[in-house]
């Protein structure tokens, strides 16, 4: 057969030799789409949720710039008042139920925790795949809702408005929010039993890196919260589609109740949205700090604090919705203790940083925003946990500014430096250096720009979610929506270099950081279960050994290129290069 | 125990067969963690208005039908009984005796469901119903007659309604997972040493079965049954 084609063609040069086959990774094994859609491999599958709530986020981010443009003037620059309720509740529902709450659990907890232990997969799975399937499902179900005439309650959905008044596709958005419930719920449930029975010799608790103890906690929240906003969406639904139900005055009920099983499961909610940040931060800044986490336990345990204590305070939301002065006085307390771990957190990251031979990669400067901007919505967050000061300041824009601070300034920097830091791992490519670095910087000034003005105009007392105001808060509205076009362009920057770096960028060494992680021991992208079956990881240290220069199976860190360089010039628009220098000979602990 | 049925039933990503029972096991109790919290905000919602309207919560409650509910316990107690030794079985590889324990746990439960639902049809009969128009009858005219807020009457009916269908579904969704265990035995996937498939569900099916056991106090008997002994 073949001598008979090749008598009829011509003679034609031989073929170029094959090059050499690449080395089998999760990538390039069975790359079909059918093959990503049926995955079971828990890199994939954060891989999958890396791309949907990028979409997620974009469209949020898009609702969002309605908004803020629609508030240049007093009296709406574009979008009447019913549009511009729809256009908020979007960016709420969007950013809060499908990007921040899987934000870093479902991308990086999905794609590290497994590595970071030593383990080839999650506990389960299947479990897994399902949860991205139930994932887009139920935000299949928002988006419909979002685009065929949107919602107009805000995302607190607060009956008798959404349950009897509202004209708005209030079912299918809360439908949406109910089903995506339950993927959180398996995240979260995977990750745990994963912590508890997957570890590899040697990972005990106490060698545990703070990113695994920080999601641990996350997902003792999705466990324990989740189900009860289930079964409040599932109380709302029923009351609007049967008008039967126990929230709506009319027929018997009370709205307040609402309130409480709502902020029983959105307060704690809030921590599944910063507690990730916290733990990739902790990563970060020791990885660039040179240096052991200062206070291992306290940070670890501080993470459980939050948890569980974030469970006890929601009804400092309810201040002025007619609780007893007791029970508010309780709640209050209880808001000012959860301030406590928190701090205790940022404490260690500033003792951890001290002395230490720091450089600023980009998913440093990350994670420092990430700590001088939680710092500022944690501290505003006390004027608001404070009876007589939440009256004057509740429902304004300082409550919009202190929450953005946290969400944005914290959990959405803190995924950027998570992005940053594990994108070689994810993807084997090292991204643009300079441009990193810029993106960062315009990403803070942005968001500088956008949050304080909105602190000020709070305290001047405009009301959140009005579209219309008085003429004096103009000033702050117009400074605060050019902030939010300069923090557009920022977040822009990273979607285009990163996807850049997909195919122009340097390829990525194992461990590319110097870092001390399980994760750094495998090569960059991971093969198919993570290590090498025949030498699966046993673990002998902590995880941060950079004081001795190990990593946690003992091993020597490499020394990276452009080491003892950090911040030469001539490397301005060269790759990311390594941290500097191990030169300053800090305690060893553990 | 002999290799074979180790590498089929040991999945790849764990060690050895105590790791991933356990891992099974504990993912479950965890679910049943997820699950206690969903109902119980619930609870915690009766336990507010049952506080508030005790009256009213009290003289609704009397209109439930007491005997359906008793049989309906009795039924869901002794599924638990035959789906733990269905375990015992599986354990010892007594094939036969697992799929007649499955089965009798398959027929008390759909017994339960079918009793549940010719309850809900004597209840539409006699319009007991939180719906504002569809809520009349007897209920209705003795709670008027005794000077009560039908609304908060109504306000019952909804748990009543919202609960038990919340728990019908669970009761369905285990028939299911029982019926699955079926299939599962009979294409010899559950060999003794992977009966932790069997427990695992028969955990779920006790919780649900834990959960009745709250509802009918909360919902047959927080009124007295007396003032009409004829239902």
């Amino acid at each position: 057969m073949t001598t008979a084609v090749t008598s009829i063609t011509p003679k034609i040069a031989p073929p170029p030799p094959e090059p050499a086959p690449a080395e089998p990774n999760y990538l390039n094994v069975n790359y079909s789409l059918w093959g990503w859609l049926t995955t079971v491999d828990h890199k994939r599958i954060g891989i999958l949720y890396l791309i949907s709530i990028t979409v997620f986020f974009l469209a949020g981010g898009i609702a969002a710039g309605i908004v803020r443009l629609n508030l240049l003037s007093p009296d709406g620059a574009i979008i009447n008042e019913d549009a511009y309720n729809r256009a908020f509740t979007a960016h709420g529902v969007l950013m809060l139920f499908f990007f921040l709450i899987p934000a870093v659990p479902a991308v990086l907890g999905n794609f590290l925790i497994p590595m970071m232990i030593g383990a080839k997969d999650l506990a389960f799975p299947k479990l897994n795949l399902a949860s991205w399937y139930v994932f887009m499902v139920g935000a299949a179900f928002g988006v419909y809702a979002i685009l065929n005439g949107g919602i107009d309650t805000g995302w607190t959905l607060y009956p008798p408005y959404s349950s009897r008044s509202s004209q708005s596709n209030v079912v299918p958005g809360v439908f949406g929010v109910f089903i995506s419930g339950f993927s959180s719920i398996m995240t979260g449930l995977n990750i745990m039993v994963t912590v508890h029975k997957m570890r590899a010799p040697g990972m005990t608790w106490g060698r545990l890196p703070l990113f695994v103890w920080s999601l641990y906690a996350t997902s003792l929240i999705q466990l324990l919260g989740t189900p009860v906003v289930a079964i409040t969406t599932v109380l709302l639904m029923v009351e609007r589609v049967a008008g039967i139900g126990i929230f709506d005055p009319l027929i018997g009920g009370d709205p307040v109740l609402f309130q409480h099983l709502f902020w029983f499961y959105s307060h704690p909610a809030v921590y599944i949205m910063i507690l990730p940040g916290m733990g990739v931060v902790s990563e970060v800044l020791t990885c660039f700090s040179r240096k052991n986490i200062f206070g291992y336990q306290a940070v670890a345990w501080s993470s459980m604090g939050i948890a569980v204590v974030g469970f006890m305070l929601w009804a400092h939301h309810m201040f002025v919705a007619g609780i007893s002065y007791y029970s508010a006085l309780l709640f209050s307390f209880l808001s000012m203790l959860v301030a406590v771990p928190s701090a205790i957190k940022v404490f260690n990251w500033t003792g951890t940083l001290y002395k230490g031979s720091i450089t600023f990669q980009a998913p440093m400067l990350f994670a420092l925003g990430f700590v001088v901007l939680f710092v500022i919505g944690g501290l505003t967050g006390l004027f608001l946990a404070t009876l007589g000061t939440d009256i004057h300041l509740h429902d304004t824009y300082f409550v919009v500014a202190h929450f953005h601070f946290v969400m944005v300034g914290g959990m959405v920097l803190g995924y950027m430096a998570g992005i940053h830091f594990w994108w070689p791992k994810m993807t084997g490519r090292m991204y643009s250096d300079w441009w990193s670095r810029v993106a960062a910087a315009i990403i803070i000034v942005g968001f500088f720009l956008t949050f304080v003005p909105q602190f000020m105009m709070g305290y001047h007392g405009m009301p959140r979610r009005y579209p219309n105001y008085p003429q004096e808060f103009q000033v702050y509205n117009v400074m605060s929506t050019a902030g939010a076009s300069i923090l557009g362009l920022g977040y822009l920057l990273p979607a285009c270099y990163l996807t850049l770096s997909l195919f122009f960028g340097k390829k990525a060494t194992g461990n590319p950081w110097s870092a001390t992680g399980l994760e750094w021991q495998s090569p960059s992208p991971p093969p198919l279960f993570n290590f090498d079956e025949a030498h699966m990881p046993v673990v002998v240290c902590g995880p941060y050994e950079y004081s001795l220069g190990i990593d946690q199976m003992g091993r020597g860190l490499p020394e990276g290129p452009g080491l003892g360089t950090p911040n030469d010039p001539s490397d301005k628009h060269g790759e990311s290069s390594a941290p500097g220098p191990m030169k300053k000979e800090t305690e060893v602990v553990g | 125990m002999s290799a074979n049925t180790h590498s089929t039933v040991l999945k790849h990503h764990f060690g050895d067969l105590e790791q991933q029972h356990a891992s099974e096991r504990l993912g479950m109790w965890m679910f049943l963690a997820t699950e206690v919290l969903f109902f119980g905000g619930l609870f915690g919602a009766y336990a507010c208005y049952r506080l508030w309207y005790a009256a009213e919560f009290e003289y609704a409650s009397s209109f439930m039908n007491l005997k359906f509910a008793s049989i309906n316990t009795v039924f869901l107690v002794t599924s638990s009984l035959t789906m733990t030794l269905a375990i015992r079985c599986a354990k010892l590889g007594d094939k036969a005796g697992l799929y007649r324990n499955l089965l009798l746990t398959f027929a008390l439960g759909s017994a339960f469901m079918v009793l549940k639902g010719f309850e809900y049809a004597e209840d539409f009969h006699e319009h007991i119903l939180p719906g504002t128009s569809s809520f009349g009858g007897e209920i209705k005219h003795d709670a008027e007659a005794q000077g009560l807020d039908t609304g908060k009457v109504r306000l019952f009916l909804c748990f009543y309604y919202i609960m038990t269908g919340i728990h019908g579904v669970h009761i369905i969704i285990g028939l299911g997972c029982i019926l699955w265990l079926v299939q599962q035995t009979y294409a010899n996937k559950i060999p003794p040493e992977n009966y932790s498939t069997v427990e695992v569900v028969s955990l779920y099916w006790h919780l649900v079965d834990a959960i009745w056991l709250f509802l009918m106090p909360m919902l047959y008997l927080a009124g007295a049954h007396i003032h009409h002994v004829a239902h």
